[in-house]
């Protein structure tokens, strides 16, 4: 006999609240909270290291460093994140209780033994083959053990999202479509199956390899099926983090999207095409054709770049909606000034919508040029793209839904208000210098993944300009502050689940009512947010054109 | 609301606002201008990735370079005492990677085109031109064969740019592009 479900009624959003999915999500948020401190420590060794002047750790404990933050910031912690959020706008958002609990309790279990192993062979120091693991370079066989039984984990969670889905329709707790942010979720989902899908593809035979089973695995064939997993990891992260910013549209501003259809179709976009762009790690690989290269890297004609762009305008345009119905009217940008800057979590949703397109989407679609990549590839420039994705844009969406969901689901206060106004500003600027910088010593041609910029034990001697030297400085010194702000957010957080003030059920509930329909007619305008369209599609085309001049003034080659 | 089901059943037929319209057309128009840039630039453009490589053994790469080696070599430089060659313009060069070194040093004319072949021996390395900026994969086991027009002259840094173990940092070869005699 299956015992009857138990629910709580949320006394801040009113929400349905089944209690084994709270415990789930929270279970997987807590993982999740630890891996990116954990990991967040070793990025601060990188940075150290990557620092020229303070150059901290020896050669070895760097590039172990690098591996570990590279696998728990990358993959662990978005993942973590990432199931508690499916669980979150399934089973929550639709007032359901969550599918198979139990087996929700198994994937977790895999998942955190899975990133135990791996970051255990990792931290012993033979299996510093960074997060790419690149054949024949070679780990232990348990380092991809660890790796697939946290894939196996992630997977059990994707069908226990869609099974929650199947009973919420079933059992009707909710009427007509899934909500967007939930449809977010579900293109999330379905992104993931297929991420672990080509993991397992390459990862098994990889162990297979490691073990003696197997004798070759080829290099490029490697490559080709890793990035798979590899890209489109992050592409979950890119639908969930918009899923987030669409979710505290809502919770702040009672937000509803300027159009359904549209919103939907840019996320179906995502399902259709990211996959391929997967393609835009081997821009520079010999062996593969440049047809390939050009159809797949741009997403089959850009459509799912398109998709991001329509996001761009939506997410913010929806929450201009929402304030010039409540009377922010005055002039462009009244809506924007008159939002609630010293809330953490609209200030952490808006500097990574803001950051995340013009920092990590501008210079990653251009990036993603075939012949423009030949400047780019493996320079310092890729993880400057990448922390305006990852950590600006994922990361600092992340930590802003969960200045959200402590009060919610943990029922406590936020402590330390003060700190926790400040956080997503010290952790966003500080990441969002860093990625420029980074990016700026990459077009100087300092490589990624480096010990030692100044070649001091190599045969013949090469230096960079001093620019390079300056800005790694600047990197160094940036993300330091980076890290400050990430290590706040984890004690501010911490604290609030022990300590924080316990909020009664009882509380009147301070959740904005909807605001009134403008999806059809009577439409509300958003002249600001296409202002801001217009100035991110001006930089993006100005930013694209001058690196094909750069690319002109170098060698030719054919 | 965004985390509620739409208003509208029939969500569908809601009429999408100019501006929401006006903007995917605006952005479908750049996108596909994007696109068009990367064949226009096989076309037009004087910076392109070759599409030409063969599989190869590692051993019979290394006797191909080692042939180079004893045909042009003119000298040699750096603490490992890596020998020089300068290959006559627009024949074949092959220049080798291995932990953790790039072999040989090649010192080539400016405004002269090479067929510069690369592979490694072992494991993956990044071929990374500095300051021109042109960085290449290699494989082991894949002959890759790009040619390559320096425009600029001076020595110029090989640096590896894909991580291939302890050494990694120490793998920098030298290229050296001479005025045309």
């Amino acid at each position: 006999m299956v015992a009857k479900p138990v629910f709580r009624t949320c006394g801040l959003t009113g929400l349905k609240i089944h209690d084994d999915a709270e415990k789930l999500i929270k279970a997987n948020a807590v993982i999740a909270i630890v891996v990116l401190a954990i990991g967040g420590l070793m990025g601060l060794l990188v940075v150290l290291t990557r620092w020229p002047s303070v150059h901290l750790l020896p050669a070895d404990l760097f590039y172990l460093a690098l591996t570990a933050h590279g696998i728990d910031i990358l993959i662990v912690w978005c993942i973590f994140f990432e199931v508690a959020l499916m669980y979150f706008a399934s089973a929550i958002l639709l007032g359901s209780r969550i599918a198979a609990p139990k087996m929700g309790w198994v994937a977790f279990g895999l998942m955190v033994l899975g990133a135990a192993i791996t970051n255990w062979k990792v931290l012993e120091g033979n299996s510093s083959v960074m997060m790419t693991s690149y054949v024949p370079m070679q780990a232990d066989p348990l380092f991809y053990v660890g790796l697939i039984l946290f894939a196996v984990g992630a997977l059990i969670a994707c069908f226990i999202f869609l099974g929650t889905l199947v009973i919420a329709k079933e059992e009707k707790t909710y009427e007509g479509s899934i909500p967007l942010v939930t449809f977010g979720a579900l293109v999330a989902c379905i992104i993931a199956v297929y991420t672990i899908a080509s993991g397992a593809i390459i990862l098994i035979p990889t162990f297979l390899w490691s073990i003696g089973l197997i004798s070759h695995i080829d290099p490029l064939m490697y490559k080709v099926v890793w990035w798979g997993m590899g890209h489109s990891s992050q592409q979950i992260n890119v639908a969930a983090h918009i899923a987030v910013w669409y979710a505290i549209a809502a919770i702040l501003f009672g937000a509803k999207p300027l159009s359904e259809k549209v919103s939907r179709m840019a996320y179906l976009t995502y399902v259709f095409f990211l996959q391929i762009a997967s393609a835009h790690h081997l821009l520079v690989e010999p062996g593969l054709s440049s047809s390939y290269k050009i159809f797949n890297t741009s997403y089959g004609m850009y459509l799912a770049v398109l998709g991001s762009m329509i996001h761009g305008l939506t997410v913010p345009g929806c929450i201009e909606a929402a304030q010039r119905k409540k009377g922010f009217n005055k002039g462009l940008f009244e809506w924007l000034r008159k939002a609630p800057w010293g809330n953490p979590v609209f200030s952490g949703m808006f500097l990574s919508l803001i950051m995340f397109g013009f920092l990590g989407g501008i210079s990653g679609v251009t990036m993603g040029v075939e012949q423009i990549n030949i400047m780019i590839h493996n320079t310092i420039y890729v993880p400057g793209h990448f922390h305006g994705t990852v950590a600006v844009g994922t990361t600092l969406a992340f930590m802003a839904i969960t200045y959200f969901l402590v009060p919610a689901l943990w029922q406590r206060e936020i402590v330390m208000p003060g700190l926790a106004k400040l956080q997503p500003y010290l952790f966003g600027l500080g990441m969002g210098v860093f990625s420029l910088f980074m990016m700026g010593a990459g077009t100087l041609g300092v490589s990624r993944r480096h010990w030692d910029m100044a070649f001091s034990d190599a045969p013949h001697a090469f230096s960079y300009p001093p620019a390079a030297y300056l800005m790694m400085g600047i990197v160094g010194i940036s993300g330091v502050i980076a890290v400050v702000g990430g290590a706040l957010f984890v004690v501010i957080i911490v604290a609030s689940v022990l300590f924080g003030k316990p909020i009664k059920a009882s509380a009147p509930a301070p959740a904005p009512s909807p605001v009134a329909s403008y999806g059809s007619e009577q439409h509300a305008a958003v002249p600001g947010t296409f202002v801001l369209a217009l100035l991110f599609l001006t930089m993006f085309v100005l930013y694209y054109f001058v690196n094909w001049k750069y690319l002109a003034s170098t060698w030719l080659m054919s | 609301m965004s985390i509620t089901p739409p208003e509208q059943k029939i969500w569908f037929n809601e009429p999408v606002d100019k501006v929401e319209l006006l903007w995917v057309g605006m952005a479908l128009v750049w996108a596909l201008i994007m696109f068009a840039m990367m064949p226009l630039w096989h076309l037009k453009g004087s910076q392109n990735m070759s599409n030409e490589a063969y599989r190869i053994q590692p051993e019979a790469y290394q006797a191909k370079v080692d042939a180079m080696v004893e045909k042009f070599k003119v000298g040699e430089e750096g603490k490992a005492k890596t020998p020089v060659v300068h290959p006559p313009a627009g024949s074949d060069v092959y220049l080798l990677a291995r932990l953790w070194e790039w072999y040989p040093v090649l010192e080539l004319e400016q405004g002269k085109s090479y067929r510069i072949h690369l592979s490694s021996l072992d494991w993956q390395h990044g071929f990374s031109v500095q300051p021109a900026n042109i960085n290449l994969q290699v494989h082991p086991g894949i002959d890759e064969v790009v040619t390559i027009t320096p425009t600029t002259s001076g020595d110029f840094g090989i640096i590896c740019n894909e991580y291939c173990g302890i050494g990694h940092h120490t793998m920098l070869g030298k290229l050296r592009v001479v005025a045309a005699k």
